[in-house]
Formats: C-alpha cells, sequence, structure tokens
C-alpha cells in the first residue's frame, strides 16, 4: 500500500470511530431506538394470548394487595383523599421506573449477538429500554385516567403538569439506565443489588404513605429529595388532589427541588460519560 | 487526482487484548479487594496490518484460527477499537459476522428484515420498501407471517443472505457464510457475487475455504500471527496459507512417527516428490515430468510386496492411483534388513493446488495383508499460470474456426 492511497482516501473520508455512544448520524440513532423499542412492545404485547393484560396484571395485583393492607388492615390510607387512585398512580409511575432501569441492567448483555457483530451507537440500547418502558407506561396510565375519571376525580388544566414530570422521570432513568447497563458487562452482581435497590426506592418514596403523615420534617425533606418520590407527590397534587402539598411544599421550599432536580441532571451526564467512556470496551468485555 | 480514491485503507492497525488471569466478575470483590491487581496476558492480535482495496474489489481474507482475521474484520466494522493506526471507508458499509445478526425468534420474518435493515444503516421507510424484494429473493412467500423460531436452518440462512444483498452497500464485510442454502441457492448467491462485482461494489471476505478464494477473490492476503505474510493473486496466497497449515515439521513427523502399522514387516521410512532433474522438490510445475519416491525397509523377508500409490487432492478426492499388482510386476524378493526406493514417474498433469499422496506396501497374495500404510506421507503443489477449476490438466488443443465444416471434409 502507498502512501498515496491513504493521502487519496484521507481527503474523502474520515477515518472511522471505533464503537462508542454515540457513533454515526443521528437519524440512524433514533431509527434503531424507534424501531428496537416498537418490536420488543410488540412482543410483549402480542407475545402471550393475554398480552397487554399480563402487561397490566403487575401493578393491578400490587395495587390490590396495596389497598386492601393499608385501608383494611393498617388504615394508613383511610384519612387521604381518594387513596385508590394516588396508591394507583403511584405504583404506575414506580412500574415505569423499575421495568426501565430493572430491564436496562442487563440489556446490553442481552443483546450480545448484535453487540459483537454490529456497529451501531451503543447508546440505542438502554435509550430502547427506557422508550420501550414509556410505551407500557402509556397504556397502564390510561388505564389510571379511566380509573380516576371513574371515581370522580376532577379533569383540570394541571393535568398537562404530567407531561414534563415524566419526561423528567424518564430522565432519571435513563440516567441510571446508562450507568447499570454498562455497569453489569463487568460486574454480574449489579443485578442482585439493584433489585434490592429498587425495593427501598419503592418503600422511600411516598407512593402508599402521605408525605405530610411522616413525623419528622426533616425526614419528609429527605425523602423529597429522591426524584422519584417528587415526581409521585407532584403528580398527586396537579392530577388528583389539589389541596395535597406540592413537591416543593413538601421539600421544604421550591429552591430545594433544585436537589432532585440536580440529582437527575449529575445521574444524565455522569451516566452518558460513564456509558461513552465504556462503550468502546463493551463488545471486547463480553 | 487521477486515481480514484481506495474503497478501504487499512493503514498500520495494531490490535491488542489484555487477558486477565483472574476475571473479578462482581461488584463485592472489587469493592473488598480495591488494591487486589491480578495480572494479565496480552495478546497481540494484529501488529500494524496495511493494505488498500480498490473500489470493486473481491478481496480475500485467510488464515488460520487465531491469526487474527475475525479480529481484523471486526476493527474494520467498528466492532472492536484500533490500539493504532486508522481505518478508511469510502461509501456505506454493511458488515455481516454472522448471518441474521439480531434476527429475533419471536417475530415474524417481516418484522426481522426490517429490524435487520434498520441495523444495518437503512431507514424504517427505505427498509419497508425492501422487505417484498428481500422476501422474492430468499423465495420465503409462503412463510413471510410465520415466526423465525419456526423455520428451518436453510430458510433462516437464506433470509439472512437475501437481507445482505438488498441493503445496497458499496462496501460488504463478510464473515465465512458462503455456505449457504441448497445448491440452486447456493448458485443464485454466487450469481448475485458477480453482479455486485459488476456493480463495482467492494466485497472483503473472510474464509478458510481456498476454493472460494481461488474461485471469486481477484486479491487476497494471508494473515499469521496478526501480520501479512502473504498479499496479492490468490494463487499465491492460498499456497501460502496452504504452507502454515500443513508445515513442513509435521508431515515429517507423520512420516516418521507410528501410524497405524498393521505389521511390522515393512516401515516406511520416507516419502516425497522429486522435480526432472530428481532433486526433492514441494513445488512441481505443470506439465513437467516428476516423479513420487519412497523409502522403504523390510523387517523380515518378504516375496515380491506390492506398493500402491493414491494421490488425492485437498478435499480428499482420488485424483489418481497406481499399484505395482496392475503392472504385474515381480517386485522381487526383499530379506530382512533390506531397503528398497519405490517411485513412480509421471508427467505432472494435475490441476493446480495442493496434493496429498497416501502409500501402502502390503504383501502379494490372495487376502492382502498390509505391511504398512501412511495417509498424506508426502504432498506437493501443482503450480500453474491458470485455475482451470478442473481436477486434471490435460494436453489439449482448443480452436474456433470460422464457419461451418467443408461438406467434402465430412463425407470423405
Amino acid at each position: 500500500m502507498s502512501a498515496a492511497e491513504v493521502s487519496s482516501i484521507q481527503q474523502v473520508v474520515k477515518p472511522i470511530s471505533g464503537p462508542g455512544a454515540l457513533t454515526g448520524d443521528s437519524r440512524r440513532f433514533f431509527n434503531l431506538t424507534w424501531t428496537l423499542s416498537v418490536l420488543d412492545f410488540r412482543m410483549k404485547f402480542f407475545g402471550s394470548v393475554l398480552g397487554y393484560l399480563w402487561q397490566l396484571m403487575k401493578p393491578i395485583l400490587l395495587f390490590g394487595v396495596m389497598l386492601f393492607v393499608f385501608t383494611k388492615a393498617v388504615r394508613l390510607g383511610t384519612s387521604v383523599y381518594q387513596y385508590p387512585v394516588v396508591l394507583l398512580s403511584g405504583i404506575v409511575m414506580f412500574t415505569f421506573f423499575a421495568e426501565s432501569t430493572g430491564s436496562a441492567v442487563s440489556s446490553v448483555v442481552d443483546r450480545e449477538g448484535i453487540v459483537r457483530k454490529i456497529h451501531f451507537p451503543r447508546l440505542v440500547i438502554p435509550l430502547s429500554v427506557v422508550l420501550t418502558a414509556y410505551f407500557n407506561f402509556v397504556l397502564n396510565f390510561a388505564a389510571v385516567v379511566i380509573f380516576m375519571l371513574a371515581r370522580g376525580v376532577e379533569i383540570r388544566w394541571s393535568w398537562l403538569e404530567i407531561i414534563p414530570l415524566i419526561l423528567f422521570l424518564g430522565a432519571f432513568s435513563t440516567g441510571l439506565a446508562m450507568i447499570l447497563s454498562s455497569l453489569y458487562v463487568r460486574f454480574r452482581d449489579v443485578r442482585p443489588i439493584w433489585e434490592v435497590a429498587l425495593q427501598a426506592i419503592f418503600y422511600g418514596s411516598a407512593i402508599f404513605y402521605p408525605i405530610e403523615n411522616i413525623p419528622s420534617l426533616r425526614l419528609q425533606h429527605l425523602i423529597m429529595c429522591n426524584p422519584l418520590a417528587a415526581v409521585v407527590q407532584q403528580v398527586r397534587h396537579a392530577v388528583i388532589d389539589p389541596n395535597a402539598p406540592t413537591a416543593g411544599q413538601a421539600i421544604g421550599g421550591d429552591v430545594y427541588l433544585l436537589i432532585p432536580i440536580s440529582i437527575v441532571v449529575v445521574l444524565v451526564v455522569g451516566g452518558f460519560w460513564w456509558f461513552n467512556r465504556e462503550a468502546p470496551r463493551i463488545a471486547e468485555e463480553l | 487526482m487521477s486515481t480514484p480514491a481506495p474503497a478501504v485503507v487499512v493503514d498500520g492497525v495494531s490490535k491488542r487484548f489484555r487477558i486477565p488471569h483472574e476475571r473479578v466478575h462482581t461488584l463485592k470483590e472489587t469493592l473488598l479487594h480495591p488494591f487486589r491487581r491480578s495480572g494479565h496476558d496480552d495478546l497481540q492480535a494484529l501488529r500494524s496490518v496495511s493494505f488498500a482495496v480498490q473500489p470493486g474489489e473481491f478481496f480475500g481474507i485467510v488464515g488460520r484460527n487465531g491469526s487474527g482475521k475475525s479480529t481484523l474484520l471486526k476493527c474494520m466494522a467498528g466492532i472492536y477499537k484500533v490500539d493504532h493506526g486508522d481505518i478508511y471507508v469510502n461509501g456505506r458499509m454493511a458488515t455481516f459476522i454472522e448471518l441474521g445478526v439480531g434476527f429475533n425468534p419471536d417475530l415474524a420474518a417481516h418484522d426481522n428484515i426490517l429490524l435487520n435493515a434498520v441495523m444495518l444503516g437503512l431507514s424504517p421507510s427505505e427498509a419497508r420498501e425492501r422487505v417484498d424484494r428481500v422476501i422474492d429473493f430468499a423465495e420465503l412467500h409462503e412463510f413471510k407471517e410465520l415466526k423465525l423460531k419456526n423455520y428451518s436452518s436453510g430458510m433462516h440462512v437464506r433470509l439472512a443472505f437475501s437481507v445482505m444483498i438488498q441493503v445496497d452497500a458499496d462496501v460488504l464485510l463478510i464473515d465465512e457464510v458462503l455456505a449457504v442454502g441448497d445448491a440452486a441457492f447456493q448458485q443464485k448467491c454466487f450469481d448475485e457475487f458477480h453482479r455486485l462485482r459488476e456493480e463495482r461494489k467492494t466485497i472483503l471476505f473472510v474464509t478458510h475455504d481456498m476454493a472460494a478464494v481461488r474461485r471469486f477473490c481477484g486479491r487476497a492476503l494471508a494473515l499469521e500471527r496478526g501480520e501479512i505474510v502473504a498479499i496479492g493473486n490468490p494463487e499465491a496466497v492460498s499456497d501460502e496459507y496452504l504452507k502454515l497449515n500443513f508445515p513442513e515439521e509435521a508431515l515429517a513427523a507423520s512420516v516418521t512417527g507410528d501410524g497405524e502399522v498393521k505389521d511390522q514387516d515393512a516401515v516406511i521410512l520416507d516419502a516425497w516428490f522429486e522435480d526432472e532433474d530428481g532433486t526433492r522438490h514441494e513445488y512441481l510445475p505443470q506439465g513437467r515430468p516428476c516423479a513420487f519416491r519412497a523409502s522403504v525397509c523390510f523387517n523380515r523377508e518378504v516375496e515380491d510386496p506390492s506398493f500402491e500409490l493414491m494421490i488425492r487432492d485437498e478435499e480428499n478426492r482420488n485424483v489418481f492411483g497406481t499399484s505395482t499388482t496392475w503392472a504385474d510386476e515381480r517386485t522381487g524378493t526383499f530379506a530382512a534388513g533390506d531397503r528398497t526406493v519405490f517411485g513412480v514417474s509421471f508427467e505432472n498433469l494435475f490441476a493446480t493446488g495442493r496434493y496429498h499422496a497416501t502409500l501402502q506396501v502390503a504383501r502379494r497374495g490372495g487376502g492382502q495383508v498390509l505391511l504398512d500404510r501412511r495417509e498424506r506421507v508426502a504432498t506437493f503443489v501443482s503450480t500453474g499460470p491458470r485455475n482451470t477449476g478442473g481436477l486434471v490438466d490435460l494436453p489439449h488443443d482448443v480452436e474456433v474456426k470460422r464457419g461451418t465444416v467443408a461438406p467434402e471434409e465430412t463425407t470423405a
């Protein structure tokens, strides 16, 4: 090979980049993410006879058990306005969070076949998992809305707040998905660790108990630092019960909302940095 | 610039893998022993490999297992990050490290085609347009809505190959995928390869199959331990590859080592091919006289032993065989300790390629008693200017005459 050949091709194209989080053009990135999650969703949806019902079953079952325990056994929820609706919407949001991060953990390893054999932006994998979880969320939330209307919750303009709130929650999930999926390539105990963490987050997110019932104000504020708890609280205020405290009130002042916001920003930026750093080696580590 | 830019340039690419002695698979271990560093081995998979492929070339990459050829392909495909050097690819590239990558068994053929095409860089609308063409080419119309898990492996491969052909990439990287489908479909694939070549698509093709390299490739390179050992004409490269695969030491060992000796009354000590001057040679030019010779030692008295030689090609087809029994030759009586040289002189009419000789010595008589038999006792490469594709290259004349044969000649 001559130097002339190198220089002549240098004039036409740049050297190919190795594997990375975001290689290639953005259109392909979007197409791939979209196609992967649509097919994934379709498979879950049409994969079994009951399809969507199964998808809905998990949150509904959890909801049924919790509703029984906290209205009949412990009576934690009896004082709360529209407790069943609060509980169901909280569970559906948690399900979105748990599903997106939980299936993100092994997503890159599960798609080993393509990771080791095709060049494509690696970030597509965790992102498509989050997108699939969004599809499920939309369906589940539609069920919640029907339930709310049936229970006589008023339709208000503030319902629109749900869109930025869920996008915020999605950003939280995405940041974690990037970190978890790339960590799992190297450390297989990430999965049990994350399962335990999800349990802890569920109990610590004011989903089945009203935040204002926590005796210690300091603890209330601490719980609200969790982005999931903040979103759940704000949805409760904006969608279900205008008399419930807003996330800002529950954390002790709107300015403190900067804490959950910066947690999400740090996770997204840091997660991307980490994933991007790990991406070139993923195919070799598998 | 007068000459067009090459399609692919690989410029001094090196790739090293670190293989840790002990792999830590859990966070727990990492956190408990943060300072423990286990040693690791370095595996230099590629050592400053450089070559250029021109547009429209059908370029073969051959090498033994572990020679680095798949690593090279994966670096070119952008799956591995190279440590040094640059790779340039001019045009859209599609890689086929394996056929049907990313096929999902729970989805119908239709969806899998979409997924695969998008993976390979098409937009969803472009992919949708091609679905029918892919299914047409694969001849899988009746099975369009069938889930892939219910496909036979042949149908699977046909579908995958069809997707690959239909994505219209400018540069195709293909890893050992030629052995696909039944004979008719294979022919279709070969035709398709020729069509791609005519469309000046560039194809880089990794394989073990020397016959395929000779058949398709315009140029080839052989890798060994991550370095290019031969590049250029596919004939020369495949010879080099064969030399690497069957090194002479190994052949010598097979001769002196204990083979499947039925009876120790005679032992084949050595065997070789020689050229017309009587010197041992591995490379024999076509159309020249040459000979096979073997030295045999007798441990007991043997009367009129028979010698049988069979020459096989690389695919183990018998190409030529001879025996002293057919000539009804009295080979004479040998006493214990006698040595003899058995020889077959012939004109090299073999087609180009590598051949192996199998020799056996037997006691003459009704029921043949095998005294010694050695498979692949000697090997030679028939060299010539062209590859005819046949087993032998008979001396012949080719003539083309204008018009028909004159009537008086036919009646005469």
